[in-house]
């Protein structure tokens, strides 16, 4: 049974990729009737149908069936694709997935028979536009669950199918090449597998064995004929008719017709060819082969009239040892067999095809390799195997290299960084056959959408960008759950009835934009509604009635950290509290699900206009970022996206910022209390030589954001960035909270990750709703004008002061002046191995003056983000970062100026980022490289 | 007759152990360790075993016996499981001997304690005792995470 096994795993597999492309066309289909789409998912239904007939699973295929006959009279345009069809074809769809899932658990398609599905199929099919919920099963004529009949019945629209409507002009469509290929795949295995049953069957006739073989050919038929190979489908036509009577057991098997029948596979075998070298399939009619074929019907076995040379011709098509062995013991026309290739009987036909065949071979071979040889499915173990042992490759690649550095054997050096290079490249590729594209994910959410649209009465239109976005399965799974749950909320709760939207002068039709992109060495996917927004006191006013925060609380409060309230577990629940608040419902689970596999997520809102949802994911799970630190004598990774921030305080500063109460060490920042956790206390290390509250000189911060608290981990030293390769823990040391995992070093030693969010639940500093710390600068789209903000200062010549939103900044840099070089015009530098611009800002902002201190070896390097791209604004000293009011706004038509505000009692500018970033986007920015360059 | 079956044979405080020797990947030298904050002290800490990170077991701690002499360099047995692989500290390392059942008797009541759970029998060797160790039990550990301030 273990090929069986095989056989309906691989189908279960492939029904389900089969099942989500229906879903997506029908949907497609609703807004663009497209004879491909139909044809397609048509296809999909077809070979669902065959295959379970293959496998013996009557209920599922008679389903499929009725569908299938249904989709045909669309697309033959007898019917219109009316929202009902849509609907019932859809609920099939469903109802074949469930049946599957039964396979896969029990073996067995289940008991349900889905008479009302089938019904209100077939109801359709008549035009009857019913969509039928009462349970009338009697009167259907598709339900027809002997598997024998079905077969006929299946049989019989094929035959009447198999007039090709307008198929030819489809085949450069690349879905149609797709199936093609999907076809000849499948149709090689199937032929092996039939050339396996018949030979099988010539030492033990077996019925099962038979009626595998007759589906796997009828299969062959019915797609050929679908894709509008008519020489092929005939071919295969006749052989299912001498089959079926063999099935039936009018017929024996005997050595004549099994030879006959492995004849036909080489001739299939051959158009296949033939189809994947000139997408054709030939133009061998192969009309002897069908004669006899033909004769074989005969009760006599046609054994006297057994066109020799037509044999012959199929030992020269393909001269497979395996037959030969099998077709060897036939008496009667055994000389002219197979086994004896191409004799001196051949007639002249057969030489021609002979003649033929040989002269197409080298070109078949030169092809490289078929369709069938190029494509594997690989077990995702095995992946993971290999992942690991990369893993371990790169590690010890590093350490070679640690040690070749300190040789003077240059050979060895050499060598070792052709390994590096290797080990890179390896990497690589193993990551990439790890990784899929986003799209797989998104493709359901078409369905979703036009669903729970349809069922809350809202019209919204789903568009998504940057499908192709890949990254590593697991990760695709993780957040598979958390995005349908954001979608289905967006659909629920964020886009306004029609008449609402109407209302407030926004188009009836709603826009749900998925997106997806590559920044930073992770993956971002936002989720974007043009709904009514989140009402921030609201949610605030909830919260506080529910008691997950107080009153105070709120009050300290930024309308970005209100929002984030959304996310704590006593929201989830109540159906009352997302009515209100518009959303909810089980956002603490999303939360928790994406930072579970290392990932943020963040909100934006704008009352009226809509909501965004930010995902940032990392591209893989298997290797981070990290920050290695050290205390109390062992070296900590702590993963980089945890990481807001690092401090260092020094001498008097020591004893100006940090205070105490109660014992809890506090640290002010930017005029925000942080609560301190040194980390050896935390994971009961000895205290190092640099202990913090001693007379110590220097101490170094770690500003962590887990699960809504922030705190700073105080560390003895703070060592640098690496990407780590991420290694579990064995059972062990499961269980042990701080602890996310282990890696190893490029020295060969063990560091241990610390899990961040165990970390601050350790020292009881996980959200219970208290723990908002006040300044929540990630603001990028800080939406309330007035409100405080997080600015970067910075000075511009000799005397301007310029504010930069701090969200904006990605990182500051300062860099030697040498590293500076040009790319055209543009002045660049390297970093993190990739070019980054570089604008003066005192050569925008020229009103500011040229500052005096061109003697400076450094460049102060402000690195602004923006979506893909990053520009570094080169400035003369960075001043301060603070947290401000922003009050008197005076607008200004200055260039890159966006406004003028007093900022700690000093007239600021702040800077317009886009205008600035844009310029060196869009203009070549001469006149900043010719200054650039005078310095 | 039963089947004779070979233990990797190793000492621990005058004790004299085998574990079943299929179980047993490799011996190696005491390697560099990192230790495991928090964990139970049972734990001595994480080898890399060829890029492989293995959970290194005190068995001296495990047993409850005396803590080894600061001077005694302990040998890792690195047994493979499941789960991957596990390092088990011991004194020594023996030979591998080839024993029968004929000589196996239950471990004596008068034996207590951890050591009574971990010892599943007693071989009656030519001067000496051969205690089999339950490798399975051995490799389980309990952390007693005690609150910490912060």
């Amino acid at each position: 049974m273990g090929e069986m096994d095989a056989a309906i795993a691989e189908f279960l597999i492939e029904s389900d990729e089969n099942l989500g492309q229906v879903e997506r066309d029908l949907v497609d289909m609703e807004e663009a009737p497209e004879q491909d789409t139909l044809s397609s998912i048509f296809r999909a239904i077809h070979t669902i149908k065959g295959t379970c007939a293959f496998l013996g699973y009557s209920k599922l295929e008679s389903l499929a069936h009725t569908g299938e006959t249904l989709l045909s009279l669309v697309r033959d345009g007898d019917l219109t694709l009316s929202p009902a069809i849509t609907s019932a074809l859809l609920t099939m769809v469903d109802a074949i997935r469930q049946m599957l899932e039964c396979i896969e658990q029990g073996g067995t398609d289940g008991e349900e028979e889905y008479q009302e599905l089938k019904v209100r199929l077939t109801a359709l099919q008549t035009g009857e536009i019913t969509v039928d919920q009462s349970g009338t099963s009697a009167d259907h004529n598709a339900s027809n669950d002997s598997p024998a009949s079905q077969e006929t019945t299946a049989h019989d629209s094929e035959v009447a199918e198999s007039e090709p409507v307008g198929i030819v002009a489809v085949e450069s469509d690349p879905a149609m090449d797709e199936a093609i290929g999907e076809f000849l795949i499948e149709s090689d295995d199937n032929l092996s597998q039939v050339e396996r049953d018949l030979v099988e069957l010539e030492g033990t006739p077996d019925d099962n064995t038979l009626s595998s073989i007759f589906r796997a050919i009828h299969t062959i038929k019915g797609t050929c004929a679908f894709l509008g190979y008519s020489k092929l489908e005939s071919l295969a036509h006749t052989g299912e008719t001498l089959l079926s009577l063999i099935r039936d057991g009018e017929l024996d098997l005997t050595p004549p017709r099994t030879s006959a029948l492995l004849t036909m596979v080489d001739a299939i075998r051959q158009m296949l060819a033939s189809i994947e070298t000139n997408k054709h399939d030939g133009s061998d009619d192969y009309v002897q082969l069908k004669a006899q074929l033909t004769a074989l019907l005969k009760e006599d076995g046609g054994l006297a009239s057994l066109p020799v040379p037509s044999t012959s011709e199929s030992s020269a098509v393909n001269p497979s040892p395996p037959q030969s062995q099998t077709v060897d013991p036939l008496p009667v026309q055994s000389e002219p067999s197979i086994s004896s290739g191409v004799s001196a009987q051949t007639s002249p036909e057969s030489v021609s095809t002979v003649a033929k065949n040989e002269t197409k071979s080298p070109i078949q071979d030169s092809k490289g390799p078929s369709a069938a040889d190029s494509s594997i499915r690989v077990d995702v173990s095995l992946l993971d195997k290999l992942m690991n042992m990369v893993g371990e490759l790169v590690l010890t690649r590093n350490q070679i290299l640690q040690c070749s550095g300190t040789q003077e054997d240059a050979g060895l050096l050499a060598s070792s960084q052709r390994l590096s290079l290797i080990t890179s490249e390896l990497q690589e590729g193993i990551m990439k056959t790890r990784m899929q594209q986003i799209g797989n994910v998104w493709s359901k959410f078409p369905r979703v959408v036009r669903d729970l649209s349809l069922s809350c009465g809202k019209e919204i239109r789903l568009e998504m960008e940057g499908k192709e976005t890949e990254l590593d399965k697991t990760l695709i799974e993780a957040i598979k759950d958390p995005l349908t749950h954001l979608v289905r909320n967006s659909v629920d709760h964020g886009v306004e009835p029609p008449d609402i939207r109407e209302q407030h002068g926004k188009p009836r039709e709603g826009v749900l934009l998925l997106r997806a992109y590559h920044e930073g060495g992770q993956v971002n996917i936002e989720i974007t509604d043009d709904g009514g927004g989140i009402n921030a006191q609201r949610v605030a006013e909830i919260a506080v009635k529910r008691g997950v925060v107080t009153q105070e609380q709120i009050s300290r409060m930024q309308e970005r950290e209100l929002l984030t309230l959304i996310f704590l577990p006593g929201f989830s629940t109540a159906a009352k509290v997302t009515n209100v608040s518009g959303r909810g419902v089980g956002m603490d689970v999303v939360r928790t699900n994406i930072e579970k596999i290392g990932g943020t997520i963040d909100i934006s809102t704008k009352l009226g206009e809509g909501t965004t949802f930010k995902l940032k994911v990392p591209l893989t799970l298997a290797i981070i970022p990290a920050l290695i630190v050290t205390s109390g004598g062992e070296r900590f990774a702590i993963p980089q996206v945890s990481l807001l921030e690092l401090v260092r305080l020094e001498g008097s500063a020591i004893k100006k910022s940090i205070e105490d109460i109660h014992g809890a060490p506090i640290c002010r920042l930017r005029g925000n209390l942080l609560p301190l956790v040194h980390l050896n206390k935390v994971v009961q290390l000895p205290p190092s030589t640099l202990l913090a509250d001693d007379e110590s000189e220097v101490i170094n911060i770690v500003v962590l954001q887990a699960d809504g608290a922030r705190f700073g981990l105080v560390v003895d030293e703070i060592n640098d960035t690496e990407e780590i390769v991420v290694k579990p823990l064995s059972k062990q040391l499961k269980g042990i909270p701080v602890l996310a995992g282990a890696t190893i070093m490029g020295d060969g030693r063990v560091a241990l990750i610390l899990d961040v969010m165990g970390l601050a639940k350790r020292v009881g500093l996980a959200i219970e709703g208290g723990e908002h710390t006040h300044a929540d600068h990630l603001g990028v789209n800080s939406e309330s004008s007035g409100s405080r903000k997080s600015l970067l200062l910075i000075q511009v010549g000799d005397s301007g002061q310029v504010a930069i939103p701090l969200g904006m900044v990605a990182r500051l840099e300062e860099i030697p002046l040498s590293t500076l070089e040009t790319a055209g015009e543009q002045e660049v530098i390297q970093y993190r191995q990739e070019i980054l611009p570089v604008i003066r800002l005192s050569s925008v902002l020229t009103t500011y003056g040229q500052s005096q201190s061109s003697e400076q070896e450094t460049l102060q390097l402000v690195v602004i983000s923006q979506g893909h791209r990053q520009v570094g604004l080169a400035v003369d000293r960075i001043v301060d970062i603070v947290e401000e009011e922003v009050k008197a706004q005076t607008k200004s038509n200055q260039p890159g100026i966006l406004c003028s505000a007093i900022v700690q009692e000093r007239v600021t500018d702040l800077l317009d980022v886009e205008e600035v970033v844009g310029r060196c986007q869009l203009v070549p920015v001469e006149n900043s490289i010719q200054e650039a360059v005078g310095v | 007759m039963s089947e004779p079956k070979q233990y990797c044979t190793f000492y621990l405080d005058d004790l004299f152990f085998g574990i079943d020797v299929l179980m047993v990947q490799e011996v190696i030298k005491l390697q560099d360790m990192t230790n495991v904050p928090l964990a139970s002290k049972v734990v001595q800490g994480l080898i890399n075993l060829r890029g492989q990170i293995v959970t290194a077991i005190d068995l001296r701690r495990r047993l409850e016996l005396s803590e080894r002499p600061a001077d005694q360099e302990p040998m890792n047995i690195v047994i493979q499981t499941d789960d991957g692989a596990v390092s088990l500290l011991v004194d020594e390392i023996g030979d591998v001997l080839e024993v029968t059942e004929a000589t196996l008797e239950p471990p004596p009541r008068t034996v207590k304690g951890t050591a009574r759970e971990l010892i599943t029998g007693v071989h009656k060797l030519d001067g000496c005792l051969l205690l089999i160790l339950d490798t399975e039990k051995a490799m389980t550990v309990t952390h007693n995470l005690v609150a910490v301030e912060a």
